[in-house]
């Protein structure tokens, strides 16, 4: 094992401290996703694992991490055979590097007057080598440990709250990791997996329940409550005031002299990566409110994606609706956006329910009902019946009535707890939900839980889904939007 | 002494001595005969009172007198209210209020001018209604059906025609009735996926849903086939029910015994497999009308009900030999096969058919022209057990084939040779079967006397015969049917222009007679209506039209004795105005046809029309029209009558009435008329 690590730090040595340096001063959260691709290209040649392997290799490769330590576990299994395939198959390449590197210093002399070109490519073909080599370590070492993690203070840019090393006793982990950590610590690994499309901030707290990123292949950056919830982010280093975008500042700037006019002063300053270079590592948020499952204390943390999912779910979920809707009077945003989208659609949901929801659509509403019991439709212009005179009594109950939602929310974390795999998880949650009597649920009152903060439901948003499609035969999708629909 | 006054006492009133229970079992007997129960309601006041708490269903003539009736007869559980064009939300709430805990059943299919307040008061008075019919109510809207969703344990509900009814309104009563068990949605044509899909969801204990003519598509189907219970699902012209909609269909609905697909035009043999993949169990199959040519690849997809269904009826599909030949073959239980205006079939595919259908019991080839007698000699020879063939205009069959029919199929009940070769010796070998109790002979021109009197000596249990134009027959052959079938409730002499009075007077000791149709007879004169009307209590539907010899008089006696008279069409004879009021004495009264009926004045007619209190239909003359008074017409409208103002202009009466009466020239021109 000597040799490689060796030719590791060879290798990476160089890059690794201007790449880290370059990572520092980035500021813009989007052009990450351009890294990405790029490495995924370059690495296309060295991929011959399996897809778990490659998730693997990915958990040491970050910053500081909270792991979601069942997701480790699945994903690891523990098989000699494959171990010793791996080991031979990177005996043999090792092998094969030896070689060729033995060939170069024999050409050596020779090559002397040999143009530049010849060189780099020679480099190129090695570190491509090598780096493959590196990872089927790495991930041969990876199905050894349950989950393997390191920080890197280094490259956070924001109060960073440093977790502890390491959490779970599984992850008191021997030497390996260590070294593992010690050769990797400032290693890009590509992120094959990793395919996010630039996605609107506002549909964050959705969205996000589809990426995939593995806890460790993304580094962590915590924003202070006052920071999150300032007016202003960019100042004026001259005079002090404050702007919310980048490009306003600078175009303020200008008025403070010649030297700010410059089109390199006046540009994008995160525009200077590019593709070439050296692939940054992914930043994902945590929220600074303890105990939220966007925080990256919780044990089934998600994190934030951009700043701006930072702002909206802080103040969506954590702060006061402050403005209320004028047309309704009764809906209350806490982001000033989702109230002008509200804004945009209030009134216009003419299908309701009795329990006073509206639909935008027919089939939502209907879909609905089909899984609630007792609510029924709302015939419009006729609020003298008394069916809808049921149907608001009964809202009121479920607005008071959390307590069946709690219990809920505290069953599916005591299961999390359990360490039970992924998949087997939601199993136990659908058995959970399906032993609630129709009656019991009833008297649950979920009719009313669009009125909650959204989080409560995160953890239960896709069994719910998978309720819907088990109980009633309406297709999760359907069930899964009737629900956001109105959390908007 | 006082022993001996109290012996006599009781002797003098025997019924003291019973217990009402038993009095209760006397009168179910007695009610079999409505005027037998109201002779005895009228004995004394002690049956008066034992027969209102005896009845248990009422079928009002006017609801002006709810009130009173529902007062009388507290018992009241099934309410029929189809005689009350015009039943109003006190009305219903009379109802509820006076037979709230006791009624089960309404019937409110011919009714209007309720609203949904009324039904409100029914819904939450009547706790225990089970059934409710609100077909035809084309005005009520969703908040109505929300009412109706109050009624919690409704179980049978039909809302045929409900136009205005939506989505939401179904929505409302499934999650109102969940105990729904027969749900009709037959012409709603505002209710699509949704309101069906919601209605599967939400009662799960449905047994029968007929969706026929709703723009549902196959999504909603997924629901319904998971019902538990379904027995019988029809969707007779649902053109949004196609093959792509069916497509990802699995279903294990083994309950399902009756399917009906009837007229759905984009359903072709791919849907139908798949709709017919889980329901293994399925008797009844009614393909009538599909667009998909009965093949043998169709055949196939029967393959997994076959084991156990009953019937089938692929009427007016094309039908090829081949088809028939594995329907044959693969469903060999089959007891009734519906071929009827399957114009394709050919005597090698019936008869491959019927030979492997040893159980078969009802056979329709009505209009299968291109059938012969090889056939009908081999369905005689290989069902014994036929008990019904339709086979209205199969004219190539030639008359010897109905020689072998009577002495095979020995069981037969239902015949219906209109239009056929059938002459004296088929009428002579359908004789011998006894249990015949319907024969239509309808334009046999083959037939006479002869014949008839054999059906009259050997079927006595006949019960309805049909001879229109069937003009070999005299009044010999009718007063033979009349001596030896004395249940016969049904008689159509229409055209037999031989008929005359003593016809009519033998045919007046069929007590049991309901229906008569004498249409275009111009023998009959009023003496034989008053025999008829004076002997036949239970007439309820009189056809007189083009008999130029009923006059006021004959109306007279109808008016006087045929109380139960429903409907009667007096067009073309010589019925004045004092016939036409008189009528207005017949309280059940519903459909006058009196069309250019010369006698007849316009304020005649006003009179009549204002004194018959429970008229739904009226047809009457479009010169009529402009010289009753409108408000009158308003006035009848807004009492539940329809009117029919018809323009015939036969300028030459007796003419046109001697030509139609001539059966070849009148089927001459009907071949005519359909050419053109």
């Amino acid at each position: 094992m000597e040799p490689e690590d060796d030719l590791c730090q060879n290798n990476w040595g160089g890059s690794s401290s201007s790449s880290s340096s370059k990572r520092r001063e980035q500021v813009c959260f989007t052009s990450q996703h351009k890294w990405e691709d790029a490495s995924i290209l370059d690495y296309e040649m060295g991929m011959e694992e399996e897809p778990a392997f490659q998730e693997n290799s990915n958990n040491n490769n970050g910053g500081q991490v909270n792991v979601d330590f069942l997701q480790g576990v699945r994903a690891q299994a523990w098989d000699p055979r494959t171990m010793l395939s791996n080991l031979s198959f990177m005996e043999e390449k090792i092998h094969e590097l030896q070689d060729l590197v033995h060939l170069m210093v024999a050409r050596n002399g020779q090559l002397q007057g040999r143009q530049e070109q010849l060189v780099a490519q020679q480099q190129q073909l090695i570190t491509t080598d090598l780096t493959s080599i590196i990872i089927q370590l790495i991930s041969t070492a990876g199905s050894l440990l349950p989950s393997v993690k390191h920080h890197n203070m280094s490259t956070a840019p924001g109060p960073f709250t440093g977790s502890a090393l390491f959490p779970y006793p599984r992850e008191a982990n021997n030497l390996a990791s260590q070294t593992l950590n010690n050769n990797t610590c400032e290693f890009d690994l590509p992120k094959p997996i990793v395919v996010e499309e630039e996605h609107e901030m506002k549909d964050e707290d959705d969205v996000e329940e589809g990426e995939n990123l593995l806890p460790g292949s993304y580094e962590i950056l915590q924003l202070e409550k006052e920071e999150i919830l300032a007016p202003h982010t960019h100042f004026c280093t001259i005079c002090g005031k404050g702007f919310k975008r980048d490009a306003n500042l600078r175009m303020h700037m200008r008025g403070h002299g010649d030297e700010y006019k410059t089109p390199a002063a006046l540009a994008k300053p995160n525009k200077e990566a590019v593709p070439g270079s050296e692939p940054m590592l992914i930043k994902r948020y945590s929220c600074p409110f303890p105990g939220c499952k966007r925080n990256k204390d919780h044990k089934k943390f998600q994190p934030l994606k951009t700043i701006l999912c930072v702002k909206n779910h802080y103040k969506r979920t954590h702060c006061d609706k402050s403005f209320t809707c004028s047309r309704c009077h009764t809906k209350k945003f806490s982001v000033i956006a989702d109230l002008k989208t509200h804004e945009k659609h209030c009134g216009k949901n003419k299908w309701l329910c009795s329990c006073g929801t509206t639909f935008s659509r027919k089939d939502k509403l209907f879909g609905h009902i089909a899984l609630f019991q007792g609510h029924t439709p709302a015939i419009p212009l006729e609020e003298t019946k008394p069916s809808a005179q049921k149907g608001s009594s009964a809202c009121e109950n479920s607005n008071n009535n959390n307590t069946g939602m709690v219990g809920f929310n505290l069953g599916s974390a005591t299961n999390a707890i359990e360490e039970v795999a992924q998949p087997g998880f939601m199993d136990g949650k659908i058995r959970f939900e399906d032993s609630f009597s129709p009656l019991s649920f009833d008297t649950c009152n979920f009719g009313g839980f669009h009125e909650f903060p959204r989080p409560m439901f995160d953890d239960s948003e896709s069994s719910f889904q998978m309720l819907i499609s088990s109980a009633c035969g309406f297709s999760p999708r359907n069930g899964g939007e009737s629900v956001s629909n109105t959390s908007l | 002494m006082k022993k001996a006054k109290q012996i006599q006492h009781m002797i003098s009133k025997p019924f003291d001595l019973l217990s009402e229970e038993l009095v209760f079992i006397i009168l179910d007997l007695v009610a079999q005969s409505p005027s037998d129960l109201k002779s005895f309601s009228l004995t004394c006041k002690w049956f008066y009172q034992v027969e209102a708490r005896h009845r248990r269903s009422l079928k009002p003539l006017r609801a002006e007198y709810l009130p009173r009736t529902l007062t009388r007869y507290r018992n009241t559980s099934d309410l029929d209210l189809t005689f009350c064009p015009r039943v109003t939300d006190y009305a219903l709430s009379v109802v509820g209020c006076l037979s709230g805990p006791t009624l089960r059943s309404v019937d409110l299919s011919r009714s209007f001018s309720f609203s949904a307040a009324g039904l409100l008061r029914l819904a939450v008075k009547c706790v225990s209604l089970v059934e409710i019919d609100l077909s035809n109510a084309t005005e009520m809207r969703d908040a109505a059906a929300a009412v109706v969703a109050e009624a919690k344990s409704l179980e049978r509900l039909k809302l045929g025609r409900c136009k205005k009814l939506t989505d939401m309104g179904i929505g409302c009563i499934a999650v109102g009735c969940r105990k729904l068990k027969r749900v009709s949605l037959k012409w709603c044509v505002g209710v699509g996926d949704l309101g069906v899909g919601l209605l599967a969801v939400k009662c799960k204990d449905l047994r029968s849903l007929d969706l026929s003519y709703l723009p549902i598509t196959g999504k909603c189907l997924h629901d319904v086939l998971t019902l538990q219970h379904l027995e019988e699902l029809l969707l007779q012209g649902c053109f949004g029910v196609d093959d792509d909609s069916l497509k990802s269909l699995t279903h294990h609905c083994n309950s399902l015994k009756n399917l009906d697909a009837s007229s759905c035009q984009n359903l072709t043999q791919r849907g139908l497999t798949s709709l017919l993949s889980g329901a293994r169990c399925l008797e009844r199959l009614d393909l009538a009308h599909s667009s998909s040519v009965i093949s043998l690849d169709f055949a196939s997809s029967l393959n997994k009900v076959s084991s156990a269904l009953q019937s089938i009826r692929l009427d007016g599909c094309s039908v090829t030999c081949d088809g028939l030949k594995a329907i044959g073959t693969l469903c060999i239980s089959l007891r009734e096969v519906s071929l009827s205006k399957c114009v394709t079939v050919t005597d090698e595919g019936l008869s491959c058919l019927v030979m492997k259908l040893k159980d078969l019991r009802k056979l329709d080839i009505t209009c299968c022209r291109k059938l012969t007698g090889v056939s009908i000699t081999q369905v005689a020879n290989s069902c014994p057990l036929l008990v019904s063939l339709k086979m209205e205009s199969c004219s190539l069959v030639s008359r010897d084939a109905f020689w072998l029919l009577g002495h095979k199929c020995r069981l037969l009940e239902e015949l219906d040779f209109t239009d056929n070769e059938i002459d004296d010796g088929g009428l002579i070998s359908i004789s011998s079967c006894r249990s015949l109790s319907s024969l239509k002979l309808g334009i046999c021109l083959n037939i006479t006397d002869r014949g008839l009197s054999y059906i009259g000596m050997g079927c006595s249990n006949l019960r309805e015969l049909d001879l229109y134009r069937s003009v070999g027959i005299t009044d010999i052959g009718i007063s033979s049917i009349a001596q030896g079938c004395c249940h016969l409730e049904t008689i159509n002499i229409s055209y037999c222009k031989d008929i005359t009075d003593k016809s009519l007077v033998s045919l007046s000791k069929c007590s049991m007679l309901q229906t008569f149709e004498s249409r275009g007879c111009p023998h009959i004169t009023c003496q034989g209506l008053a025999a008829i009307a004076v002997r036949c209590k239970r007439l309820t539907k009189l056809d007189l039209k083009k008999c130029p010899f009923i006059n006021d008089s004959g109306l007279l006696t109808l008016a006087h004795f045929s109380q139960g008279l429903k409907q009667i069409s007096v067009s073309e004879t010589g019925v004045t105005d004092v016939g036409l009021v008189s009528l207005a004495n017949i309280g059940c009264l519903q459909n006058i046809a009196a069309v250019n009926t010369r006698g007849l004045s316009p304020s005649g007619v006003a009179a009549a029309l204002v004194g018959c209190g429970g008229l739904r239909k009226a047809k009457l003359h479009a010169s009529l029209r402009s010289l009753v008074p409108p408000s009158l017409i308003t006035h009848m409208e807004a009492r539940g009558c329809a009117f029919l103002w018809k323009d015939y202009n036969n300028h030459n009466n007796s003419n046109t009435l001697q030509a139609e009466l001539d059966p070849k020239y009148w089927k001459l021109q009907l071949e005519e008329d359909i050419e053109l």
